[in-house]
């Protein structure tokens, strides 16, 4: 039976976060824990993410600004418990950013861990409003037979 | 063969992680394979919930986490006598760092995010 239209462009969508690399394999895993019990389970599981990881973004922001000089251990401890977060949504490109971070913290460059942690807002920010997007289409759409993986 | 969702099982398991979301995702992977489990927050929650009598088959145990770390949780359940699998999961890559995790009590080390293959193999080695 031939796909409605709906359902090809939130299988599109889909595709495009992970064509622009913004998710990864994991995303599909947490597809896969969905079913008819709990259809949601993605969505509530990236809302949770954004609630929780706030309070850490929060955090280290403030660890940033108390400089002269940066504690980078804790600026490292903060990012790994983010990133590990992060990894679990299948939020790709913010993973990357915050191993960049962590380099920067481990070289003790305080310049670069500036640089790095507003780029990882960007794409935290981003990523959230694509999944919004992306959630609120696949709710008008109904529930999926299954995790589809991407191409 | 591991368990899955239409024939549930008589294992039980017990997730030790502080970060909410985490322990969303593993105690619904766990449902998913037909495993019983419960969530506690942090290493000196598992350590009670044990000194209350409970027991598990499975327990997946975080490493950092706060009041009572994982090494410290793993070393103190070993120390009452607990034969349970305790499987570290955390997103440590270094060899140190598992090593010192494996020293103690671990049976298995597997590195975040879990998935359900990774979860069957550990259940594959139980049953």
């Amino acid at each position: 039976m031939e796909r409605s239209q709906p359902r090809r462009q939130v299988a599109a969508m889909k595709q495009s976060l992970f064509d622009q690399g913004l998710l990864d394999e994991q995303f599909i895993q947490l597809e896969e824990l969905s079913d008819d019990a709990n259809p949601n389970f993605v969505e509530e599981i990236v809302t949770l993410y954004y609630r929780d990881s706030s309070r850490l973004i929060s955090s280290i922001e403030q660890a940033l600004k108390e400089r002269h000089p940066l504690d980078f251990n804790k600026l490292d401890t903060l990012m790994h418990q983010f990133k590990g977060s992060s990894s679990s949504i299948g939020a790709k490109k913010v993973k990357a950013e915050c191993t960049l971070f962590r380099e920067y913290c481990r070289t003790g460059n305080a310049e670069g861990c500036m640089k790095s942690f507003q780029q990882l807002k960007k794409e935290y920010a981003s990523l959230r409003k694509k999944l919004e997007a992306y959630f609120q289409l696949a709710r008008q759409t109904g529930p999926m037979d299954s995790a589809c993986r991407p191409k | 063969m591991a368990p899955n969702e239409n024939s549930a099982t008589e294992l039980t398991a017990l997730v030790v992680d502080d970060d909410r979301q985490l322990r969303m995702i593993h105690q619904r992977m766990l449902n998913k394979v037909g495993v019983k489990n419960q969530a506690v927050e942090n290493g000196k929650e598992a350590v009670q919930i044990h000194c209350s009598g409970q027991g598990f088959d499975l327990i997946l145990m975080d490493k950092e986490m706060p009041l009572m770390n994982g090494i410290e949780a793993t070393k103190e359940l070993r120390s009452m006598g607990i034969c349970s699998t305790i499987v570290g999961v955390s997103s440590h890559t270094k060899e140190k760092q598992i090593q010192e995790f494996m020293e103690a009590g671990l049976d298995d080390y597997l590195v975040k995010p879990l998935n359900l293959a990774k979860l069957r193999s550990i259940l594959d080695k139980i049953m």
